[in-house]
């Protein structure tokens, strides 16, 4: 009787709103594994506020697209110095905050010098480190003068972390974002979801969802049932792990698999012996069988990569050849660095699943050339502070989700210990370098110069796996930056 | 009855202050550093630093453990380092989920088991004793978060009565939130209930091997009288000692069921915020958890005295 009932409601207000009733769907429920922390992209690095905010609630001067591509956002157009070092930004007009204020350049002051101030809790502080200078020239221009020029400073300003955010609500948006976006927040149930509605005062193209939720399914158990029930309409990324030929065969939805800015690496502390050895390093790189990593930790949906660098990306060259795997080749290396009894080394592992599932079939494989592994787990902010802070490792394995983050290896301090003038001098001519065919080149270099370093053992490209309702139009195959970006998303009629 | 109460009590208040020095001691020990896990591996030391700050959590221990145990007393649990919103407001947010979710699995598993277990030992031997016990065995034995997948593709995903998970609120009306919490409560209840069967019914057949019931049956007592007026009573100790825990347990311990059904409750909350570093808000729901155990406890003391008398001089 009760359903019964509902039924008829329902379609009681379905003929109230008349023809209506036969137009598309406006309303999506976007299931999400993380609860953000709080919803301020300039304050935290987690994956789950930009998963959320970023272009939807949050714009910056620029914006990263489907393919990875620079777009103009709240910068129209932009100007570059013959020097490369000032960049003059045209910003559009008639653009309103949510809470109705005015966006003037004065706002882009704002934001930038809050980013790179002293007291600045930015999570990717290091993206405005060349900025020398931001000047308000008149409301609608904006004069960014660098130290030196910097070729990735348009794609720099389109990370989630340089979104623009107004002076006075800056302080509120851990818990009420207020940005410029096609949608507004509406509401957060803490443990529960996030909502945001259509902005009907965007200045740009109006979105076609009139409201979107962002719903929290911590369980890869619990994510089937929901989009199978109908409660949950997309997984950006979905944690379906084995259960995905079921959800493949099921015609009500599409899976697509994409990639991510994520190379996974296995990771060695290079100042500690036996790793400081060369020949060691690239005995376990023969000795690493990339396919059957990738069939174990991923289902088989990673891409193999042989340096740091996304297969994504125009600038990549295919490395994944320089160290074949061989195990002959691998013991006599390990001979010759008079290690021809193997030795033992410790793996610690942070939580997600490709890199302890990843670990043991390394540990496996390293074993076949007498080195033995011992894997030592850790949870997420123990990794941190053992592995990433204090150095205190042999290897690890993790997926450095960042993009464009070649440079980690140029970084004194990093955790990988690892030190190469050669290298080095590269990235910082590439950091001065603005002309594209030159960067390529140089992005080539520094790849090739770690492949043959083997520095880690490179392993494969994250995969993305994707999982909507077959009717549903627009979402971004691949992440080249972390976002659910539902611009363009539409029920199919 | 008033001494015994305010003995009750003074233990109670000493358990909490015990438990503080605990709790904060072992949150210190664990390693991880929350500016660390908030701003990733790409921040910059000087970012950490301000944050670390921000957070004071550079100010000396013992001064921190002063400053939060004080604001305890007064009722100020301290602000979350990751929601940087006050612990208090978190708590109160998951707690208006835990608590019915407890209460509605407390009262199903009671509303089964204890008619069962009386059955159970009213028929010991019996047909009737060993279908219900071996049920019982049943539901022991089987893993919550299993039966709970079942019930959702039975009662979500196939008939579509209830929804697969999640939890709309209250704010729309109690019918739409309880409906969301049927299913977990039904999975937590069931193991529950068939523990608290057992239980009775062993509590019931020693009571029933008593002289008094032999003496109240030889007298010519009807026999569900017997069991319900005097043996009954004389068996609630054991039964509600594992009441008091069980209640104990699911508040807090209905974690997987939480995140089978991704209801926002405490369990959630206190998993999240350990993976986060979030020490000040594990720290406040561990001393909410503690109290409510301890005045759990004070009740079911009370509890015991109001069926046994004797209980109640000896308190």
């Amino acid at each position: 009787m009760k359903i019964l009932s509902s039924v008829l409601v329902a379609s009681a207000i379905a003929l109230a709103s008349g023809t209506a009733a036969f137009a598309a769907r406006t309303d999506l429920v976007v299931g999400v594994v993380l609860e953000p922390p709080h919803l301020d992209p300039t304050a935290g690095a987690a994956a789950a506020i930009d998963e959320i905010v970023y272009a939807n609630i949050f714009e910056g001067l620029t914006r990263i697209g489907p393919s990875g591509e620079v777009l103009p956002a709240l910068a129209e157009s932009w100007e570059i110095s013959d020097d490369g070092k000032v960049y003059t930004f045209k910003l559009r007009t008639g653009v309103k905050f949510h809470d109705g204020s005015g966006f003037d350049a004065e706002d882009v002051k704002f934001s930038l010098d809050r980013a790179r101030a002293e007291d600045s809790t930015n999570a990717q502080k290091i993206l405005f480190a060349a900025i020398d200078d931001v000047e308000a020239v008149d409301p609608a221009t904006v004069k960014v003068t660098l130290k030196h020029p910097q070729g990735s400073f348009l794609y720099n300003m389109g990370w989630g972390d340089a979104v623009i955010v107004a002076p006075e609500s800056a302080d509120g948006n851990k818990e009420k974002p207020i940005g410029t976006g096609p949608f507004t927040f509406q509401n957060w149930a803490k443990g529960s979801s996030v909502t945001m509605v259509k902005n009907p005062d965007y200045w740009g193209e109006p979105v076609a969802l009139e409201k979107a939720e962002f719903r929290i399914v911590p369980d890869a158990a619990a994510a089937i049932p929901a989009l199978l029930s109908g409660d949950v309409q997309a997984f950006p990324n979905a944690p379906v792990g084995d259960a995905l030929p079921q959800i493949q065969s099921d015609p009500r939805f599409k899976v697509v698999v994409g990639s991510t800015e994520g190379e996974t690496v296995l990771s060695m502390n290079n100042e500690k012996p036996p790793f400081d050895n060369l020949k060691v390093r690239q005995a376990i790189s023969y000795a690493l069988d990339r396919q059957a990593i990738i069939d174990g930790a991923t289902a088989g949906l990673g891409t193999p990569i042989g340096s740091h660098f996304s297969p994504a990306n125009a600038a990549y060259v295919d490395l994944t050849a320089t160290y074949p795997h061989d195990v002959e080749k691998a013991k006599a290396l390990l001979k010759e660095a008079g290690l021809e009894n193997g030795f033992s080394a410790t793996i610690k592992l942070p939580p997600p699943p490709y890199a302890r599932q990843g670990g043991e079939i390394v540990a496996s494989e390293l074993r076949q050339v007498g080195i033995n592994l011992e894997i030592i787990p850790l949870e997420w902010a123990d990794w941190l502070k053992q592995v990433f802070t204090d150095k205190d490792y042999d290897m690890s394995i993790v997926s450095h989700t960042e993009p464009n983050d070649i440079d980690i290896y140029s970084r004194p301090d990093y955790y990988f210990n690892y030190q190469n003038p050669e290298f080095n001098k590269v990235i910082e001519e590439l950091n001065v370098t603005s002309d594209e065919a030159k960067r390529k080149e140089l992005y080539g270099q520094a790849q090739k110069i770690l492949a043959a370093d083997a520095p880690v053992g490179f392993l494969f490209q994250l995969p993305k796996i994707g999982v909507w309702d077959a009717k549903l139009e627009g979402m971004w195959e691949n992440a080249p930056i972390q976002a659910t970006d539902l611009t363009k998303v539409k029920w199919a009629e | 009855m008033t001494a015994f109460l305010a003995k009750r009590l003074g233990f109670g208040f000493l358990t909490l202050v015990v438990a503080s020095v605990v709790v904060f001691a072992v949150m210190e020990i664990l390693p991880g550093d929350p500016a660390r896990v908030m701003l990733g591996m790409n921040a910059t030391p000087e970012a950490l630093e301000t944050l670390r700050n921000q957070m004071g959590l550079n100010e000396p221990v013992l001064l921190r453990y002063l400053n939060w145990a004080g604001g305890l007393l007064t009722g100020d649990f301290g602000r979350s380092y990751t929601y940087s919103s006050p612990v208090v407001d978190l708590i109160g947010e998951r707690v208006i989920v835990s608590l019915p979710l407890a209460i509605i699995s407390l009262v199903l598993s009671t509303a089964i088991a204890i008619p069962v277990g009386i059955y159970a030992a009213a028929r010991r031997g019996r047909a009737g004793d060993t279908v219900s016990m071996g049920a019982a065995q049943l539901g022991v034995a089987v893993p919550n978060f299993w039966f709970a997948l079942l019930l959702i593709y039975v009662f979500a995903v196939w008939l579509r009565l209830v929804p697969a998970g999640g939890f709309p609120g209250w704010s729309g009306g109690i019918w739409p939130g309880l409906k969301s919490l049927i299913l977990p409560a039904i999975a937590l209840a069931l193991p529950q209930a068939a523990i608290l069967a057992r239980v009775t019914r062993s509590a019931m057949l020693e009571v029933l091997g008593e002289d008094y019931i032999r003496t109240a049956r030889a007298k010519g007592m009807p026999r569900r009288y017997v069991l319900w007026r005097h043996a009954l009573r004389n068996a609630m100790i054991p039964v509600l000692t594992i009441l008091g825990l069980q209640f104990a347990f699911l508040l807090a311990g209905t974690i997987i069921i939480e995140n089978v059904f991704y209801l926002p409750g405490l369990g959630r909350l206190v998993f999240q915020a350990i993976t986060q570093r979030d020490l000040i808000v594990v720290e406040g729901v561990v001393m909410l958890l503690v109290a409510s155990v301890v005045v759990v406890n004070i009740l079911v003391d009370i509890c015991y005295a109001l069926v046994d008398p004797r209980l109640r001089v000896r308190g």
